[in-house]
């Protein structure tokens, strides 16, 4: 017999944050940012049930020409729900609010984030902005979509485009103040030695976020005070019968409106970074390219709003200057694409569930990005402006890219949030589903933008009927792939193998410390003395 | 041989081949690339597999060179795609001065098309076949938007200014047209059709259209009933400037700016009036008191009224 013990099997800690204090109390007055992690995920994975369920309802309706369940009202109100509830409750929040703020104090060696009573309120504003919304919703919905175009929402809609805007106003305020807290934490909090360069790229990514959030979200506040103002006072700012300029507020809108894409996809980026590094236990390909990167697409995203006016009459030669500017945002967006790419050159790739997210989102996003390129393109915007092509363009960078970098983020870290595994088999096997029912649901609706059909149509001539079947066939495996992980993470969280500090040998100061972390993340502060993905040349210790 | 292929949009306009050309080429490069990155993601992961669970690679840096080839050559083809399409979107912009004119405005939820010889049309567009058609639209409401796939033309109608579209149709038949800006609830019912027609034919048509006043009568007739020529009468100096031969000329305006009359500008002194320089600022508004068909008849009226060369007076 070897007379080498078997390595024992890893418990659990003692005392870790989840079990550190018992009761409703404990959580909803927690000022603990693993805790108020969790509060985020209940919250939004509810608003994800909510838009998931009315795209369903959209792609169930859309398998007859004529509407197989609504009529033209209610489906209004369907894509209108499923586009703010997923933009404004879900995917702004997905990233920053639960994987950031589990994240970002232990990744640069804090206890907590610089203003821990703030966050916690940041969460109750969330609340109350989506209590509104939902109760707007509940009393009869809005249909104006989702980017409540003047003067549709100031004048002539007459569903509930109050409440609804009351509830995204509201809910702003939440992003600014996490936004802020994000960048003090970063600012002020990093452990001895945990040079900006040490960083992990995560970090660059969540503050490039944080910087638009606090850039970006005060102007959808004061444009929505508008909406409220002409619509309620008549005042006249947007509607040309009161004397207004409808296109003033598709500028105001969508110089919010084009950095929100970045808060949504940026967040991914991170994400993706950690998860080749882990999965490929190599350090990023050309990191300060990468981290650049973010912090380019940031900056370049408050120039190239005009890109969504070409066809309003906007001069060309201002559509010259955002049509060029928005080439010049895909520059980044490529750069690091080929940096996880050659990252994978002589690395050591697992087939862990996060890996495989991350090269599901590296396809798909180069997809979502080249797209892109149509729609910059002044000459092919022209016919493809408010079609489907649009809608699967940026359904290949929100879900292709943004939900496929949450997902993958979920599997790397919930052993760590948790302390336990997830059903490695299963998971492969939902990562699947995910990847190819998003390829059968929006594949098709390229295809379909380039025949001609227009967004937010409840009803379409009979020639579109084959590619809707077809995408709608591919939602329902999408929504599979969907559930499975709702279910075995459930089912992981109560009962799960225990996963011990480290299951994947990834490096990173979240990997050094228990799971589940005790309360204040580190026994003593961390003197940080190497870079964030120092891996090699000794073995991974993995467990 | 791509009319073959089922998920094409028919062509049936002049600048749908040019468009198709940049479609495919764009389509081409997206392909490529795809294929790239997904092959080297496949090969990479297969090759360089993880055959030990505690192995770990050998490290490197990156290479300044390739950060600056990935970088230097998707801007290369980035300012090539710009040029290109920058220069097919020039052109759909601007009108061939020889355009037959079409008038259309949009309203919750049809289509309503005026021709200058007076057939009026709802959710319908006849048009000849290679001529090229220049259509003036407004919007009575909400912002639509004017679509015609198989011309690979669209351009959003705004309420309160004109917008303008062309094409020269190329193929005889009947096409889609569709709003594409989303217009409240009736959205996707807001379709209609484009039918071009042979030069004879759409002859035909437009005097087959029985009763019919030209839109300038029409114009004229408003013109009168509205008090317009109490101020501005044919001929002689009054409290109003003089309507003939305006279209098209330089107008200077009391605070001193100078600008083209054209359909925009007309339509903004009906309803908006701003003092023209060297007469009173009497002109009450019109906004409210007709719609927007009716300013398109007035306008034609105006633009009837002979061009800008019977009228140096009022040129800076």
């Amino acid at each position: 017999m070897s007379t080498v013990a078997l390595e024992s099997p890893p418990t659990l800690p003692e005392v870790h944050y989840l079990n550190a204090d018992y009761g409703w109390r404990s959580w909803l007055f927690t000022t603990d940012h693993k805790r108020i992690a969790w509060l985020y995920l209940f919250a939004i994975t509810f608003m994800f049930v909510v838009g998931g369920l009315s795209a369903t309802l959209m792609r169930l309706n859309l398998i007859e020409p004529s509407g197989l369940l609504f009529e033209p009202a209610s489906y209004n109100k369907l894509f209108t729900a499923h586009g703010l509830v997923m933009i404004f409750f879900f995917l702004t929040q997905s990233i920053p609010t639960v994987l950031g703020n589990f994240l970002i104090p232990i990744m640069i060696g804090a206890r907590d984030v610089a203003f821990p009573k703030l966050n916690l309120l940041s969460w109750y504003i969330y609340m109350l902005g989506a209590t509104v919304f939902i109760i707007s919703l509940a009393t009869g919905g809005i249909d104006t979509g989702w980017t409540l175009y003047t003067p549709l929402s100031t004048t002539y809609a007459n569903t509930n485009v109050l409440s609804a805007t009351m509830g995204i106003f509201i809910a702003g305020f939440s992003s600014i103040l996490t936004g802020l807290n994000f960048i003090v934490t970063i600012h002020k909090m990093r452990a001895p030695g945990m040079t900006w360069f040490r960083l992990p790229l995560f970090i660059w990514s969540m503050y490039a976020t944080s910087v638009i959030f606090v850039l970006a979200m005060p102007v959808i506040a004061i444009t929505l005070a508008l909406i409220a103002l002409e619509r309620v006072w008549h005042v006249g700012i947007f509607d040309p019968g009161l004397g207004g300029d409808p296109i003033l507020f598709q500028h105001l809108f969508w110089f919010f409106g084009h950095p929100e894409v970045y808060i949504l996809i940026l967040p991914s980026m991170g994400v993706i970074s950690e998860l080749v590094a882990a999965g490929c236990r190599k350090r990023i390909f050309g990191y300060s390219f990468v981290a650049f990167s973010s912090v380019s697409i940031a900056a370049i995203s408050f120039m190239v709003w005009g890109h969504h006016m070409f066809l309003t009459g906007q001069s060309v030669y201002a559509g010259l200057v955002f049509s060029a500017l928005s080439f010049a945002v895909a520059i980044p967006s490529a750069v690091k694409i080929f940096n996880w790419t050659a990252t994978m050159h002589k690395a050591s790739v697992s087939y862990d569930t996060p890996m495989l997210y991350a090269i599901g989102f590296i396809g798909l996003f180069t997809i979502g990005g080249l797209t892109g390129l149509f729609l910059a393109s002044m000459g092919t915007d022209v016919h493809l402006h408010d079609t489907y092509f649009v809608v699967a363009h940026f359904h290949y960078v929100m879900v292709g890219g943004a939900i496929m970098g949450y997902l993958g983020g979920l599997h790397l870290w919930w052993p760590k949030m948790t302390g336990r595994l997830y059903p490695e088999a299963w998971a492969r096997f939902a990562a699947l589903l995910v990847f190819v029912g998003f390829n059968l649901t929006f594949g098709p609706q390229f295809i379909l933008g380039y025949v001609g059909m227009p967004r937010r149509y409840a009803v379409y001539p009979a020639e579109f009927q084959v590619l809707n079947v077809l995408s709608s066939a591919g939602a329902s495996i999408l929504a599979v792939g969907y559930v499975i992980p709702l279910i075995y993470f459930t089912w992981s969280a109560l009962k799960g193998p225990i996963a011990g500090p480290n299951p994947w040998g990834a490096k990173g100061l979240e990997w050094t410390i228990a799971s589940p972390p005790p309360t204040h993340n580190f026994e003593q502060t961390p003197i940080v003395t190497e870079e964030a993905y120092a891996y090699g040349p000794e073995e991974a210790h993995v467990g | 041989m791509w009319y073959g292929f089922p998920f094409h949009p028919e062509q049936a306009s002049s600048i749908a081949p040019e468009w198709d050309y940049l479609f495919y080429f764009l389509t081409a490069l997206t392909v490529f690339f795809s294929i790239l990155i997904f092959g080297l993601v496949f090969y990479f992961a297969v090759k360089y597999r993880r055959r030990e669970k505690n192995e770990v690679p050998p490290q490197n840096e990156g290479n300044l060179l390739l950060e600056l080839g990935w970088t230097i050559i998707p801007a290369g083809i980035c300012v090539f795609i710009f040029g290109w399409s920058s220069e097919l979107f020039m052109r759909t912009q601007r009108a061939p001065a020889a355009s037959t004119e079409v008038f259309v405005v949009g309203k919750q939820w049809m289509w309503k098309v005026q021709h200058p010889e007076g057939p009026r049309e709802i959710n319908q567009l006849h048009v000849p076949m290679g001529v090229p058609i220049k259509l003036t639209m407004t919007s009575e409401d909400v912002i639509h938007d004017f679509g015609v796939p198989a011309f690979r033309i669209k351009k959003d109608v705004v309420p309160g200014i004109y917008s303008t579209e062309w094409f020269t149709a190329t193929k005889t038949g009947e096409y889609h047209l569709f709003c594409d800006q989303y217009c409240g609830m009736g959205h996707s019912h807001m379709r209609g059709t484009v039918v071009v027609m042979k030069p004879e034919e759409y002859e035909r048509w437009l005097s087959g259209q029985m009763n019919v006043k030209p839109m300038a009568a029409e114009g004229e007739r408003l013109f009168g009933q509205l008090g317009c020529n109490t101020c501005h009468p044919g001929e002689g100096k009054n409290s109003g400037p003089p309507l003939q031969g305006l279209f098209g000329s330089q107008v200077k305006l009391q605070d001193g700016k100078t600008v083209t009359a054209d359909e925009g500008f007309i339509r903004e002194a009906i309803l908006g009036p701003q003092a023209v320089a060297g007469y009173p600022a009497l002109m009450p508004t019109f906004q409210g008191q007709m719609n927007e068909e009716e300013v398109l008849d007035l306008v034609a009226y105006i633009k009837s009224l002979g061009p800008p060369a019977e009228r140096k007076a009022t040129k800076p």
